[in-house]
């Protein structure tokens, strides 16, 4: 029943000076020359203040008149009293107007208005995520504040999300979705992780207690450039933005350009491919600022890093068969967080180290941040297994998420609890 | 390993109806890969048990609405970037998955693993004969080398016969 041009220009003046309140529009659908002429009598009196939207035109064509509150009254007994019927079309014109002008600013400002309004069950643009980012740190000023990492490849600023409440350099957890950029489940997941943090801390449940002694790292976008291409140029598009001297190819796979068997087999030496291990090891920004920041914080005691599809928990290596000397605690770490996983939504999970479980990937992320010293070095593959593979269902964002963030909690909670 | 042969391998399989979850076939297959050459489809035998539930409703429903279409289908990006299929489009995203199946055991080897990405566009092709034909371009992800291989196929299909890939 809107009338949106009308009431825009409501608006227009209501934002001025006019209010509507108790206005409503009444509808006459005249069926004879009497009735007709009994409404047209209402056009001449006016100190009624009627304001015609649809004036009299003839028989069977409907008359909308907006009536003033204190003309209420006046005008519906006139009608009533000479037979002629009518109907309510807005019974409250101002409670429209309001509706209207808060759509109207809503939708030019096509942003959520905190992160409680925020869509999680969506995709979202790089914009919009990194509004969000803010958001929760304008909303959580004690718990949440943003680091800039460096810059990406295009100069766009890598943004990590660190949640604290205290200490100096406390024992930390990082985790980092969208290393992939066309892995959108997991960027996705990144924003519903930040805001589950928050929700466990002030309700004091979850990952609160971790808490109290760690701080947590979140890279939501650790791969922007790659991001941005997948929403304009590419929708498959996995690597960085990079442009190397001697190719016309663009982009690094910097899930290959860590330096752990950097360039050996497992990665491709081709920049045309999409596991191109670049020219050297860190020759990627987006991995390189991770490496400095690793190494200068120096006390980051579990690390994720979480790619999609294939429904995978995967602990190093990944460029060697030898097993980490750490094989049998890290199996049944992943043994007890799939399990929790599975127990939300029934979601199968295998795992196992990257090598025995996928294939030889070298210059991965995981074995780096193993022979680190970070002993919790742990990669996902979220959903699903092939179905929609990359182009996971939206509706499928949340349940993914939510079960994800059990498995992390294991591994969390046991990073804490085997403080070494 | 079968000696100047290649390797066989046997397997159990359970296969669900994705539309009709709860509803499963048992499978036994033997599938050999040929020694050496990567250009030679792998061999496959299969056996079923057990009964796919009725078709037959949708199919001519399918069928009937793409025969009475004055112009001819064309779609991209299915699913689209969110992973959402339009219900019109689902049974043309369904044929597209079958004519995966063929491209993907053609092309296989014991070190690839295939999954259909996308379908990037697909064309009806009005046809003189009784079946449906549809040009696709499918996009396929291959898991080893991650690359998402574009691909051509034509796919013929109708009610009683069935799915046919006639070029690729």
């Amino acid at each position: 029943m809107k009338l949106p041009v009308l009431l825009a220009a409501l608006v227009a003046v209501a934002t001025c000076f006019e209010t509507f309140v108790g206005h409503q529009v009444l509808r006459v659908i005249p069926k004879s020359d009497e009735e007709l002429q009994k409404v047209q009598e209402l056009q001449d009196l006016e100190h009624l203040q009627l304001d015609f939207w649809l004036a009299p035109r003839g028989l069977g064509l409907p008359i909308d008149i907006r009536v003033p509150f204190a003309s209420l009254m006046l005008v519906k007994t006139h009608l009533e009293a000479s037979g002629v019927s009518y109907s309510v079309m807005i019974e409250d014109v101002q409670a429209l107007v309001d509706e209207e002008q808060t759509e109207m600013l809503r939708s030019s400002r096509q942003l959520p208005l905190n992160t409680n309004t925020f869509n999680y069950e969506a995709y979202h643009t790089l914009d919009e995520i990194y509004n969000f980012m803010d958001m929760l740190v304008a909303e959580n000023p004690n718990l949440v504040s943003k680091l800039e990492i460096g810059r990406s490849t295009e100069d766009r600023p890598l943004y990590v999300l660190k949640f604290s409440t205290g200490g100096t350099n406390r024992p930390a957890i990082w985790i980092d979705t969208g290393i992939h950029s066309r892995e959108w489940v997991t960027q996705a997941s990144g924003v519903w992780f930040a805001k589950k943090i928050v929700q466990d801390h002030t309700n004091n449940e979850g990952v609160a207690s971790i808490l109290e002694t760690m701080d947590i790292f979140l890279e939501i976008v650790t791969n922007p450039d790659g991001f941005a291409f997948t929403q304009t140029k590419n929708r498959m598009w996995r690597k960085t933005r990079s442009k190397h001297s001697g190719s016309i190819c663009v982009g690094v796979d910097p899930n290959r350009n860590w330096d752990a068997g950097f360039g050996e087999a497992g990665a491709s030496s081709n920049p045309c491919t999409e596991t191109y291990h670049g020219p050297y090891a860190n020759s990627e920004p987006e991995v390189k600022s991770i490496v400095d920041f690793v190494k200068s914080h120096g006390n980051i005691k579990a690390f994720i890093s979480i790619h999609s599809y294939s429904q995978l928990l995967l602990y190093p290596y990944g460029y060697t068969e030898t097993p980490v000397p750490d094989q049998q605690e890290l199996h049944e770490v992943s043994a007890k967080a799939v399990a929790a996983l599975s127990s939300l939504y029934g979601t199968k999970y295998k795992y196992g180290s990257i090598i025995t479980t996928i294939y030889r990937a070298s210059g991965g992320t995981i074995d780096w941040t193993y022979n680190q010293g970070i002993k919790y070095s742990f990669t996902f593959e979220l959903r699903d297994t092939g179905r929609y593979g990359f182009l996971l269902p939206a509706k499928q964002i949340i349940p993914t998420a939510e079960e994800t963030w059990l498995a992390l909690k294991v591994i969390m909670e046991h990073a804490r609890d085997n403080m070494y | 390993d079968i000696d100047d042969a290649g390797h066989k391998y046997c397997l159990e399989l359970e296969l669900e109806d994705v539309l009709d979850k709860g509803r499963t076939v048992l499978c036994a297959a033997e599938v050999l890969y040929p020694l050496g050459s990567t250009s030679t489809a792998p061999e496959v035998q299969v056996t079923a048990q057990g009964e796919l539930r009725s078709t037959e409703e949708a199919d001519k429903e399918f069928y009937n609405r793409i025969r009475s279409l004055e112009k001819e289908l064309v779609a991209e990006n299915i699913p689209d970037s969110h992973g959402n299929v339009p219900p019109e489009l689902e049974p043309i995203h369904l044929l597209a998955w079958a004519a995966s199946g063929y491209v993907i055991w053609q092309n296989s080897t014991e070190n690839t693993k295939f999954h259909l990405a996308q379908v990037q566009h697909v064309k009806q092709v009005k046809r003189s004969d009784e079946d449906l034909q549809f040009d696709y371009v499918l996009l396929l992800h291959e898991m080893v080398s991650q690359e998402v291989i574009p691909w051509e196929v034509t796919v013929l299909w109708h009610p009683q016969r069935g799915a046919r890939v006639s070029r690729d």
